[in-house]
């Protein structure tokens, strides 16, 4: 088998060398009773060439070819081949957890540099080497919230992400937590008049998205003031990284999770993607993962180790601030790679021309007199809009002209049937965006 | 380094050093050697009330944490705050400068049922008998 | 340096600073095509949200610049693609290139969850080929893909246990956790809502069958077990550590980290675990990368079924495949989205390459932990004399009367050119030097292990000094973790200093570095 370094007599030798007679006898500590007496009933052994038509097949039977307004958490965007050029390289790809930290400054200097850039974006003083995504980075802020304020009422933002809030409550239903949604306003934004009435002494954190699941920006400032004066620390979640290339960093958070994703990380069916923490200074000893620090050798040459390592599950163990280990390096590598290549230019000009083709579409959909726009604020690749038909019925139509449809809002927020969350970013041609249009002109003149 | 006879001592490594109704507390030499350099304290705000026998402190290295207990109930009058600046001085002068906390003692009395400087000696010789063993 | 290094290597030392540092205004390393709409005035859009200063300190850079950058970055860490790393319970076998090929194909990088389900019948047969895999490996009933990392699977496990549980009654209180166990089973407990108990190895550094007795009750709902344990020691009395748990109603979870001992020769279902995690990246060949991704499906007998995690993969008429999120009684999700589908990817293709052939790497693994435990056997003492199975546990006593710890030995194996064992885990060794050589290491690999281990315990010997001041051939010497953790700078701000600026060097104070665990 080509993945096993050793020949025949080499494995022979090496017995004799153990003094066994067969490699069973090392298995004699099993139970006989449980020692398989038949191969694995396993496909193959296949060869490299059959695990590409393998997985070949597979894609085949995707969406290939076709163009797709769908966002929801999760956006289409540039890669450029050189992120992968680097991540392709053996010293990153196959390097283990860089706790030894003189064969590791590689890894270690790319996480600090991660966490620098994650800083700038958000406008916050910290942020962490990385989690599994952002609805768990998002759990892990409001544990954090719990553990900072020793409160346990949690008042989450309707428009959160529903698969966030979802992840937030199978965690909260273990740890005490009591998760209360509160409800979106005509506008698409938080309703601040219910998250006032519904805050007192006993909130530990306010959540709220920005832009939110709708596509919308959220005024942060009021929400801030109202979450500060109960005394509860206010977590900023983030879905769409890019829109902080346009979008005012969230400073009034204390705790902002977000899911970078959208920088350098392909769709690929829903993961692996990166969650950040990124969060004030005086915090961090709450916060959960990594963190990578700069120090000097005993040379006084600069170097980077992990650090604050007391907070982790290896030392801390059942007081941990997580039960994180593995996280997703490697994926916050490719985010660095991205954003560095993109730059202080590329990327305000990639969301530039995220909010132009946004608006386009949006421009031209309202030009159909019987689709409306759903929430009349300013958003920045994603909108709702209102259909007069059934979500679902306009895609099926849409995919017979190979056009993946918008998201039906419908399926999470059952008041908003008919609605449909349209995402727009740089890697749709105007072409694509008109012929999507016509599309759903067409499907909604189809007799019923 | 020696350990002052007009202190007393608990099995955890604290020591207190009581004087009328308040007592200041810390760990000691033993304790420090055993965590190695201190890089981070967590002290309790004034008003706080020590239970004792339950953790009110805990101080970290690199690569452990040590909570702190409470040798007897009390109040917490005043902590050391300038050891979140210089956490090290709880290495190099565990007994006097290294100091955590002043409380005000609920029973002044408690203070006598712990080790004195030869028992808590004696008990650290068998610890560290027990390591090499 | 002795001539008996045959591997070291120094490592290039040019003085990268931080991209930040390289930044300068007005250079741009990647290019958009034209926009084909028409522009919009962002100001007059996004109204008091605009961010006027664009990301302040963002780095403007050249792609070459970003190429040499990362490059040379690359250039300072030791990797699988290098040579062995000998870390225990890692599992850090060679990561196929096929993996990575396949894993960023059309169809299969490209696909969004929430596409139609009949755009997506070829990524659904992906993962019910996983699941059925898995399955088969493990000798389990029913499989959740959705955990990210081991970790969360243990979460997830605890988390099923706990509602099967429920739904009979009573949760209970506590796990019964070995204290030769991982720090993440019993971070996870307490997540899962539970104390944690712990229970004390015998002098086989087995589960003490008699304490366990006695600590199982109406309180306890379960065991969390590694098999074989940290010390790469099989337990023998699985089957009747599970009947006394069971006896109890109480659960018996499998930590699957040393399943690269097990995959093909036995099914820890057979044995009697009621769940298990598995851990992709380890067992399954997915690339560590640095730290992640990685994956930890989560595979349980009938009873646990129920409380699967939504969404699960069915099976429809005519052999569709959809994903169902109707389950009254599931746990609930652990992440958005399903999984790390493209980790998930990459360990269905290490699969596939080996087939049921899959047992010739557990025994290879096998093999080169025994020969690397017999030729070290006496050179270092070794705690537990019980049969090894992939890994194996020394400790550093007959070093430590010269003065000499695991952590100085580890650091004096980088000069020699190897990735450091793990050292000082598991805890019920004091000073242990935990060693998991996997199936890719070839003889000549394991010879130059031994070798270098030998060295150095001959220097320990006779130049302890050596020793305790290495690693001496890397391009950074021992870091003052002290000084990070007291003061941390956690990011470059402007204004800082470089790198390249002058450098102090007067040697200073470094403390005995931090205690790894895979």
């Amino acid at each position: 088998m080509r993945y096993l370094p050793k020949s025949p007599a080499e494995r022979k030798e090496m017995l004799a060398a153990i003094g066994r007679k067969s490699i069973e006898e090392l298995f004699s500590s099993i139970p006989e009773a449980y020692r398989l007496k038949k191969p694995l009933n396993l496909p193959g052994p296949f060869s490299e060439a059959e695990v590409i038509r393998y997985f070949e097949a597979r894609g085949a039977e995707n969406s290939i070819g076709y163009s797709s307004f769908l966002g929801a958490g999760i956006y289409s965007h540039l890669r450029s081949v050189v992120t992968d050029a680097i991540l392709q390289r053996g010293e990153f790809l196959t390097s283990y957890t860089p706790y030894q930290a003189e064969i590791s400054q590689g890894t270690l200097q790319a996480i600090f540099e991660f966490q620098t850039l994650m800083c700038q974006l958000t406008g916050q003083e910290v942020a962490n080497a990385s989690m599994y995504d952002g609805s768990t980075a998002t759990t892990e802020a409001v544990l954090m919230a719990e553990r900072l304020t020793g409160r346990t009422r949690v008042l989450v933002a309707r428009s959160l992400h529903p698969e966030y809030r979802e992840v937030l409550r199978t965690y909260a239903k273990n740890s005490g937590l009591t998760v209360e949604e509160i409800a979106y306003s005509a506008t698409g934004t938080l309703d601040v008049s219910g998250l006032k009435s519904a805050l007192r002494d006993d909130v530990c954190a306010v959540v709220v998205q920005s832009p939110n699941f709708f596509g919308v920006i959220e005024n942060l400032e009021p929400l801030a003031d109202a979450t500060h004066e109960a005394g509860a620390l206010l977590v900023v979640a983030i879905a769409e990284a890019l829109s902080l290339g346009l979008v005012k960093a969230p400073s009034e958070a204390d705790i902002v999770a977000m899911e970078g994703q959208s920088f350098g990380l392909a769709p690929s069916y829903g993961g692996p993607f990166v969650g950040v923490v990124a969060s004030r200074e005086k915090f961090v000893r709450q916060m959960p993962g990594r963190l990578a620090g700069q120090t000097v050798d005993q040379n006084g040459h600069r170097g980077f180790v992990l650090t604050l390592a007391t907070r982790e599950q290896h030392i801390r163990r059942e007081k941990a601030t997580s039960n994180i280990c593995t996280n997703q390096a490697l994926c916050a590598l490719a985010a660095t790679v991205h954003l560095t290549l993109l730059g202080r230019e590329g990327i305000r000009e990639m969301a530039e021309q995220n909010l132009a083709k946004a608006q386009f579409a949006l421009s031209q959909l309202e030009k159909i007199p019987s689709v409306k726009r759903s929430f009349a604020v300013p958003f920045f690749n994603e909108f709702a809009v209102e259909l007069p038909r059934s979500v679902k019925m306009v895609n099926a139509e849409l995919l017979k002209s190979k056009i993946v449809g918008p998201y039906a809002l419908g399926s999470a927020y059952p008041e908003l049937s008919k609605h449909a969350l349209v995402c727009v970013t740089e890697t749709t041609s105007r072409g694509e965006i008109e012929k999507f249009v016509s599309g759903v002109k067409a499907a909604l003149e189809v007799p019923l | 380094m020696g350990y002052p006879t007009n202190y007393r001592y608990t099995k955890e490594h604290e020591w207190i050093d009581a004087k009328g109704d308040t007592a200041t507390i810390g760990i000691t030499d033993y304790a420090q050697h055993e965590l190695g350099d201190v890089v981070f304290v967590e002290l309790p705000a004034p008003g706080t009330k020590l239970v004792a026998g339950k953790t009110f402190s805990s101080v970290e290295s690199v690569k452990a944490v040590s909570e702190i207990y409470a040798p007897t109930n009390g109040e917490v009058i005043e902590a050391n705050t300038a050891l979140q600046n210089k956490p090290e001085t709880i290495n190099s002068d565990p007994h006097t400068g290294g100091w955590l906390v002043k409380i005000k003692l609920t029973n002044p009395a408690e203070v006598n049922d712990l080790m004195d400087a030869k028992a808590y000696e004696a008990y650290i010789e068998e610890k560290q008998k027990e390591a090499s063993a | 340096m002795t001539d008996k290094i045959k591997k070291a290597s120094r490592h290039t030392s040019q003085n990268e600073g931080l991209i930040f540092e390289k930044s300068s205004v007005g250079k741009r390393a990647f290019e958009l095509p034209p926009l084909d709409v028409p522009a919009v005035d962002a100001g007059k859009s996004l109204g008091p949200y605009y961010r006027t200063e664009g990301v302040e300190g963002f780095p403007e850079v050249s792609e070459i610049e970003v190429i040499r950058h990362f490059t040379r970055l690359s250039t300072w860490n030791y990797a699988i693609d290098l040579g062995m790393y000998p870390l225990g319970s890692c599992t850090m076998k060679y990561n196929p290139r096929v993996n990575e090929f396949v894993a960023r194909l059309a169809g299969i990088a490209t696909e969004h969850p929430y596409q139609p389900q009949e755009l997506s019948q070829g990524c659904l047969k992906i993962l019910s080929l996983l699941e059925k895999c898995l399955l088969e490996i493990t000798g389990m009933d029913a499989i959740t893909l959705q955990p990210a990392a081991g970790a969360q699977g243990e979460l997830t496990g605890l988390l099923l246990i706990r509602a099967y549980l429920q739904k009979r009654g009573n949760p209970r209180k506590k796990i019964l956790i070995p204290d030769s166990a991982h720090g993440t089973n019993p971070a996870t407990a307490v997540i899962a809502g539970y104390d944690v108990e712990n229970i004390k190895s015998d002098s086989n550094g087995q589960v003490d069958l008699a304490h366990l007795r006695d600590q199982v009750n109406e309180n306890v709902a379960a065991l969390m077990l590694t098999n074989p344990s940290t010390l790469g020691i099989f337990e023998q009395q699985i089957p009747k550590i599970a009947e006394i748990l069971h006896a109890h109603g109480a659960l018996l979870y499998m930590d699957g980290a040393n399943m690269n001992a097990l995959a093909g020769i036995t099914r820890p279902g057979d044995m009697g675990a009621d769940v298990m995690h598995l851990n992709l990246h380890k067992t399954f060949s997915t690339p560590h990368g640095g730290g992640g991704p990685g994956a930890g499906p989560v595979a349980m007998k009938r009873i646990l079924e129920p409380f699967l995690p939504v969404p699960i993969l069915v099976e429809k008429e005519g052999g569709r495949l959809a994903l169902d999120s109707q389950r009254k009684d599931s746990i609930g999700r652990v992440r958005a989205f399903g999984g790390n589908f493209g980790v998930l990817v990459r360990a269905l293709a290490y699969i596939l390459a080996y087939g049921p052939g899959v047992r010739q790497a557990t025994e290879d693994a096998v093999l080169n932990a025994n020969y690397i435990r017999k030729h070290l056997e006496g050179t270092y003492d070794l705690p537990y004399t019980r049969p090894s199975m992939h890994e194996v546990v020394f400790s550093d006593a007959i070093q430590k009367r010269r003065g000499v710890n695991t952590m100085d030995i580890a650091k004096r194996l980088i000069d020699y050119g190897f990735h450091p064992y793990t050292t000082a885990f598991p805890l019920i060794v004091p000073g242990a030097l935990m060693i998991e050589p996997t199936e890719s290491e070839s003889k000549e690999e394991c010879d130059l292990f031994i070798d270098a281990m030998k060295s150095i315990a001959e220097e320990a010997e006779k130049n302890p000094e050596l020793v305790k001041t290495a690693p001496h051939a890397t391009r950074i010497r021992r870091l003052d973790e002290v000084g990070a953790a007291r003061k941390p700078i956690l990011r470059w701000k402007a204004g800082e200093k470089s790198a390249n600026d002058e450098v102090d060097t007067h040697p200073r104070k470094v403390s005995t570095p931090t205690v790894p665990t895979c």
